[in-house]
Formats: structure tokens, sequence, C-alpha cells
């Protein structure tokens, strides 16, 4: 792992170029699984906390926090998963991700266990993603990265983040004290 | 040149689109009302000025066409042809035809082919109104004579009615690329030419003659009713090098100094001769350059003077001005009453006035924590004054509604024509102001509900007549505050909904189910859902039935609200409530468990300590009785499911909106906080209970409860609520 590093670190001083970007990727853990975003998409990564959660939506929407004056929504990927809910612990992570849809650019936060490192895998080294045995649903899989002989699962953050989906999905789980 | 129009430009198209604005509200006015000479004279001026303008940056197009507009309207203002509502008809498109142009010119599209048959067909169609044309004959009098004495002949002409311009162009001229001749018959276009001399004194033998000099001078001896900046502006292009003086005629000196003394604002010499048209800024600039060198060479001279010399202008008018400025001087300067600033600095502004309320509210929250006293007296005296600086900041964005009204007149006019309705728009309220966001975001969908009253709600003219109505329709546009919030009113006189229609309608298309019970206003409502349309065949107006819910959302977004009121044979009444404005309001904080919520503090009414109400409280059903009247009650910890146990005491906040009232339960009063409005976003934008987020003094986030959906759903929850007697 070390050594990787230092050789991603290496080639990015001599050509900082975005081709060599777009192999750049950050892995982060979920439930012990490891996961994976393109650098690219991500605008920082702050420590979890100050969250103001809000009534109404569904599990994965953890909540809002005050990212220097802009509201932020955080959304818990383990719960955008599955069923259940991210833990709170030391190494807890949101990261802060933009996310293009049509002309829209949205800034979205997403609740990781720990962020581990940014690594290159190179578009070889990228398989597409398994028609079944996933864990999750595969139109949230980019493809699966090959790290150290070990799959990584590189998320497609637009479907995962999708603006439109996480809008509409609050709507059945709205509270029957409310309708119309 | 090419540098000069660039930056000019935007101006024109603005001021002609101004203008243009003007023009068609005048016509609008003058096709209801008598004839009114201002008014015409108004838009002559406004046709008059375009076309002056266009010429300077040769926009043939909008010259020649205008030209013949004005000419027209000349005729129309000496009371040569009546007014009638073809004519203003075809005033209206003449001004949509200049707009084309201006739009044209703008994008400098290359004209096609229909607009500029659109165009000759106007004209035909005006010079048939007009009678012979006697404006293609203009009468020029070229009289060149190369070997004239140079001696200047004021004294003679100065005394008849005509202008004396002195031309001596720069030597390069024609160096520079600019055709002397072009000039020359733009001045044509003004006015008269009565002769023009040209001198040729200058021309230096023919060896050392360069061809590509310039040497002529012109004096040229002019009539127009045109004012001296008009005249000074077909020079616009020529000024470099060139000493242009422009001589007003004898008659005109008199009215320079009538208009120097009925003027009142400005101070220095200078400016009271150009506000009088005197003479022009560039004269000024020049002879203030001319004031300036003398100067540096210590002789100190009075502006006038130096006008006097220069042959700008006549003793007689600087005097009148220097007793005017005396007087003024005397006088307290008043202030411009306006200035015009760009939008995006105005945003800016707000925005870090919203940041700076925020900082205050966390400087007000530690000084609260030190415990000492002066520090808190002083962030208390700087949270006073944040506040004055966000009102004032605001105000500065508040316009009033009118404008966007007034732009319904049109829309009226065009298509009560093409449905052959007799329709009268009449508004009221067009002072009132709201945030120019809201007024840039509510101009559609009202012209939605307009449109859908004009085409759905007024009915023909035969059928009002037969149900003893008056032919003409009425449609009401109204504006006014109410409770921190503005109404706008869309009202017409027309046939009233249709319920049965709408009822059947709502059936077909499974909105509501067979034999369901519905109130009127439950009914009526239903028009607001999407796809809906009673119009039976699709006019290019409306009936697409993609209206109404568009109307309903677009206000939604703005925070506003829709109702509408109908009566069969009567009328509709639409009435739009909206929020004055979208950036920063005053909030009422609250806090249930741990979390804190924002209320809007225009919708408090008060608040209650619900121990006080325990007699009247019946824990199976969530209403109290408030002094006789019924209060539903909305629980904030169950209804957005807050986990933790109740607060010490409880408190209810009674909160109005509209008619209705209720009363929502919270654990702490935290009091008011300025709050800064932050959308909710995409992600968020079907949550019911929250409008918006804001961000606290110390930095976390809060919640801005949506009352009237809180209202909403407490009414519709429990709708067989019996009065109580008290």
């Amino acid at each position: 792992m070390t050594l990787s590093k230092i050789e991603t670190f290496k080639e990015n001083e001599l050509t900082l170029n975005k081709t060599e970007d777009d192999d750049q990727f950050l892995t982060f853990k979920l439930s012990n699984e490891m996961f994976a975003i393109g650098i690219l998409n991500i605008k920082e990564i702050l420590e979890y906390g100050n969250l103001t959660t809000v009534p109404m939506m569904p599990a994965f929407v953890r909540g809002v926090i005050n990212l220097r004056g802009a509201v932020v929504p955080v959304i818990d990927l383990i719960a955008r998963f599955s069923s259940n809910r991210s833990e709170v612990t030391k190494r807890t992570c949101i990261v802060i991700i933009e996310v293009t849809t049509d002309d829209d650019c949205h800034v979205i936060g997403v609740m990781v266990d720990a962020v581990s490192a940014v690594l290159e895998i190179p578009a070889n080294e990228i398989e597409p993603p398994p028609a079944l045995g996933a864990k999750i649903r595969t139109d949230f899989i980019h493809g699966m990265g090959k790290v150290d002989g070990d799959f990584v699962i590189i998320l497609n953050v637009d479907n995962v983040l999708s603006v439109d989906e996480l809008g509409m999905l609050n709507q059945n789980t709205e509270s029957p004290a409310l309708e119309r | 040149m090419e540098l000069d129009l660039s930056v000019v430009l935007p101006t024109f198209l603005d001021e002609s689109r101004e203008g243009l604005d003007e023009l068609e509200t005048i016509l609008l006015h003058l096709e209801h009302n008598n004839v009114d000479h201002d008014k015409l004279n108004s838009i002559f001026r406004i046709a008059h000025t375009i076309k002056g303008s266009a010429g300077m940056f040769g926009l043939d197009e909008i010259v020649n066409f205008t030209h013949v507009v004005e000419n027209f309207l000349d005729k129309l203002r000496e009371g040569n042809t009546n007014i009638t509502a073809e004519l203003v008809e075809l005033l209206l498109a003449c001004g949509d035809h200049i707009r084309l142009l201006v739009q044209i010119a703008e994008t400098q599209d290359p004209l096609d082919d229909l607009l500029v048959k659109n165009g000759s067909a106007l004209i035909s169609k005006l010079s048939i109104l007009n009678g012979p044309d006697e404006d293609s004959n203009v009468k020029k009098d070229m009289v060149p004579l190369p070997d004239t004495d140079t001696e200047r002949i004021d004294s003679e002409h100065a005394k008849n009615d005509n202008w004396h311009i002195s031309l001596q162009l720069s030597i390069d001229t024609l160096r520079n690329g600019m055709e002397p001749l072009s000039m020359l018959h733009y001045l044509e276009t003004l006015g008269e030419v009565i002769s023009i001399t040209t001198l040729g004194d200058a021309i230096p033998q023919n060896a050392e003659m360069d061809p590509e000099s310039f040497y002529l001078r012109f004096e040229i001896i002019f009539k127009t009713t045109s004012d001296k900046q008009t005249i000074d502006d077909a020079f616009e292009f020529f000024k470099e090098g060139s000493h242009i003086a422009i001589l007003p005629p004898n008659s005109k000196v008199s009215d320079y100094i009538a208009l120097i003394d009925s003027s009142d604002d400005d101070e220095r010499i200078g400016e009271i001769l150009v506000h009088a048209g005197a003479i022009t800024q560039t004269e000024l600039n020049d002879a203030l350059s001319t004031q300036y060198s003398l100067h540096m060479t210590s002789i100190e001279k009075p502006l006038g003077d130096i006008l006097v010399e220069q042959r700008m202008s006549y003793q007689p008018v600087i005097d009148a001005a220097i007793v005017k400025q005396t007087q003024i001087r005397s006088d307290k300067s008043r202030d411009a009453a306006s200035v015009r600033v760009d939008s995006a600095k105005l945003d800016l502004l707000i925005n870090l006035v919203g940041e700076l309320v925020i900082a205050s509210a966390g400087t007000a929250l530690n000084a609260q924590t030190t415990e000492n006293t002066m520090l808190i007296e002083s962030v208390s005296t700087l949270t006073t004054l944040v506040e004055e600086v966000r009102d004032s900041a605001l105000c500065l964005r508040m316009i009033p509604i009118g404008a966007t009204f007034t732009r319904f007149k049109r829309v009226v006019h065009d298509m009560s024509k093409e449905l052959g309705k007799d329709i009268e728009l009449i508004i009221t309220g067009a002072d009132t102001e709201l945030d120019k966001t809201v007024v840039e975001k509510i101009s559609d969908p009202l012209m939605h509900l307009v449109r859908n009253s004009i085409d759905h709600g007024i009915e023909n003219i035969d059928t009002r007549q037969a149900n003893g109505k008056s032919a003409t329709g009425l449609i009401k546009l109204n504006a006014y505050h109410d409770s921190g919030c503005i109404i706008i009113e869309v009202n017409d006189d027309g046939a009233g909904l249709d319920k049965q229609r709408i009822l059947t309608k709502a059936i077909d298309k499974g909105l509501v189910q067979e034999g369901q019970q519905l109130e009127d206003s439950d009914i009526y409502n239903l028009i607001f859902e999407p796809g809906f349309s009673t119009a039976n065949e699709v006019t290019n107006i409306s009936g697409r039935g993609v209206g109404m819910d568009v109307v309903k959302r677009n206000i939604t977004e703005l925070r506003g609200a829709i109702e509408l009121d109908s009566k069969p044979g009567l009328g509709t009444n639409f009435r739009v409530r909206l929020p004055l404005t979208l950036a920063i309001i005053d909030g009422f904080l609250i806090g249930v468990s741990a979390d804190t919520f924002v209320i809007p503090l225009d919708l408090v009414i008060e608040c209650i300590e619900l121990k006080e109400m325990n007699n009247s409280l019946d824990t199976s059903k969530d209403y109290i009785n408030l002094r006789g009247e019924v209060l539903p009650l909305i629980n904030l910890r169950t209804l957005l499911a807050i986990e933790g146990g109740l607060g010490k005491r409880q408190n209810i906040v009674v909160v109005k909106y509209g008619s209705n009232k209720a009363g929502i339960v919270v654990d702490e009063l935290m009091g008011e906080f300025q709050t800064v409005i932050k959308p909710l976003g995409d992600i968020f934008h079907n949550v019911r209970a929250v409008s918006g987020f804001t961000v606290l003094g110390n930095g976390d986030v809060s919640l801005i409860l949506d009352i009237p959906g809180l209202i909403q759903g407490a009414i519709s929850n429990q709708p067989h609520i019996l009065p109580i007697t008290a």
C-alpha cells in the first residue's frame, strides 16, 4: 500500500495532467469493504460532526451540515446500499462530492467509515461490474478495480447520488399526518 | 470607431427598448382615452430619439423605418388624423417592428426577407393614412463656392430662425475612413439644409496637396426643430481634431434664457447651459479644457467668456446662466432622484449582509457566554445596527410591481382583439413593492393567470350581452401588503368556473372517484392538478393543460400560495400570496428536545404556556379552546418523530397564515432570530414540514418550519371539528 502511494505521488509530480487524474481514486471503507470514488469528483474530506437531522427523510439522508455558510446534505452510504445505518466512530468522515446532473452542479456529503488512500488504478485494471453476485445495485458500480490482487468497488457517483432519485424517495416515507 | 460603437451600443439598445415600452403604454392609453396632446408629443419624441441615436450608429434600417413613423406621428401631433383603434394597432405593430430591428442591431444578424417585407408593408400602410409623402423631397441647395472669402457671417444669419453650423473638420478625416458626405446627408434627416457654403481657401498648391487630406470647410445654414444636442450628435464621429461650432438661431437665445430661468437643479454654469441645451456636453468639455490650459499658464478666465470666444454660445445666454447659478448656490442643492446600479452588485451586497447577520448572531451568542456587561451592551447596539443595515439593503431590492402589471396591458389588448372580445384591464396597487427576484419570477405565472382569464374567464360579447352583462369584460389586477406577505389578485367578471365540467374531467382523469363528495373550493382547486385543462379545444393562447399546475408550482417555489374563488356567472378571483423577500426574514427560534427550529416571525401571533391551558386541553384530540376559538394543535415532537423526553414546560406558539390559525407545541421558546434563508435544494424538495435551512450563530444548521404546509395538514387532518361554544 505504502509503495503504491509513493509511486502515485512520483507519477503525479511527473505528469500533472487530467488524463492521469482520471486514473486516481480515493478508497474508503464501508462495513469493512473497500470502495473507491474518482478523485475528480471529490472536493474535500471533513471530520464527522455537527449534523442537523432533517425530519421525514429516508434513513440514508443523515442530515445537513454547514459547509462555510452553504447547507450541504449528508448521505449515509451504508443506508443507501442496504437497510442498516452506519455507526459513528472516531474514524467516520464526511467526503464532500460534486455531482453534476444535466446543467446543475450539486454538492453532497457522503458518510464513510474510514478514508484509506488515494490510489492509481489504470483503466486496464478495471473490470466491468459483475452481472450478479454484487451486494449493491449494479448501476451503482462503475467497475471493479484490481488493487494488490483484491477488488475494490469503484462507485458510479452520478447514480449513487442521483439528486432526482434521492429527492423522489422521500415521498413514500412522508408522515401520514401531513398528507393532504 | 468599432470601439466607440461597442461601448455605447448597449446604452442605445436599453434606451430604445425603454422608449418602445413607453410608446406601447402611451398607445394603449390613447386607445381608451381622449387624445392628449402631451402624450402625442411624448411618442413623437420617443420615435425621434430612436431615429437620432440609430443614425449615430449607422443603423440605416432603423433610421429609415423610424423616420416614416416619426413623420406620421408628426402629422398626428398636428391633429391632421383621428386616432382610431386601427391606427393604434398599426402603431403598435410599428413599435414591434422597431423592436425587432433593434434586436437585430444587437445580435448583428442579417435582416431576413420576412422582416423587410413586414417593414415595407407597415410603411405603405402608414403612407396611405399619411397622405402624400412630402418628406421624400427635402430641399437642398448645395452651393459650392470654392474661393469665396472666409469671413463669417453670423451677424446676418443669426438674426433669422436658422442655425448656423461652421465645420472645420480634421485634416485626417478621410484618412480615418470618415465620409463627410454621409454626415451631411444625415443632417438632412434632422431638418432642412438651407445652404452649404464650402470654403476651399485652405487647399494648398497642387504640388503640396495630399489627396488623402481634407481641406474643405463648411458653413451650413440649417433649419430644424431639433435641439442643439441632436445636431451635435450628427457630428459624433467627426469630433476628433475638428472644430465644430453650432450657433443657435437668434430666436432661440430667448428660449435658452427662459429655460435657464426655469431649470432648478444644476449648480455649475456649464451644466446649466448644457441642461438648457444652449451648449452640448462636448462643447463644455472643450471649453473646460481650454480654461484649464489657460489656468496652467496662470490666466484666469471665466468659462462664459471662453464659450463666447469659441463661438459656442451668445453673451446674453451666458449672462442668464450666471444669474441662475448665483440663485442656485443660495438654494440648497438637491440630490439626484435615483441611481442605476448593476443588480449583480446588489446581490453581492445582500449576500454579504446575510453573512454579516449570521456573524453578528454568533458574536451576540459569544458575548452572552462571557457575561461581560459592557461587551453584551455594545454587541446589542451592533446587532440593532446590523438589523437596520439588513432592512435598508433589502429595501434596495424592492421594486414596485407596477411595471409587471403594465406589461399585461399589451397582452390583454392583443388577445382580446384576437379572440373578438372586448376587455378592459384595471390596475390597482401598482406601487406595491416587493423583492426584485420575486417580481421576476412571478411575472410568468401571472401572465398565465391573465391569459387564462381572457381566454376562459371572459365570455364572448354576445354571451355577455345575452346574460345582461356589459359588453366590455373587466380584468382587475390588484396588489397589496398583508402581514408580511404581498397579495396579488387577478380578478375577472367572466362566467366563473364550471363546477360540473371540472368534476367530470377530474373523474375522467381519475383524479376523483365518482360519487365522491367535494366542497366547492376543493373542486376549484382541481384545476391546479397536472394535465388538467377544461378547454375543449386547444387555442394558441391557453388550453394545453400545462398552465395551471405550472403556475401553482412556480408560486410554491417562491414560498407562496395560490387560492381561488369563483362564482358562477360573476367571475373568478385568483389570489396569489407571496413572501416579501426571499433572502432574510425575522425568525422566531424554538426548541424541541435538542433540535431547534425557526418559525417566520410574521406568522407568529402569540405564545402561550400549555400548563395554563390544561383545563381546556382534551388529550384525545389535537386542539384546544383558545378564548372560545378552536385552535388545532401541531405537536412537533410526534409529527417530526423527534426523540427525547418532554421539556420541563410545554409551550404553544400560535401561528396564522391567511385565515387559518394553529398552535405549535414546542418545548422551548428561544426568541427572535434574524434568519438568512438557505434554499432546500433538490434533495429536500419534497419535504413538507420544512421550507428552508438557516445557519445559527453557533454554526449549526437549523430548519425553517413550513407553517403554511403544517397548518394545511393540521386542518385537513381534522375537518369535522364542531365549534366550541364558550
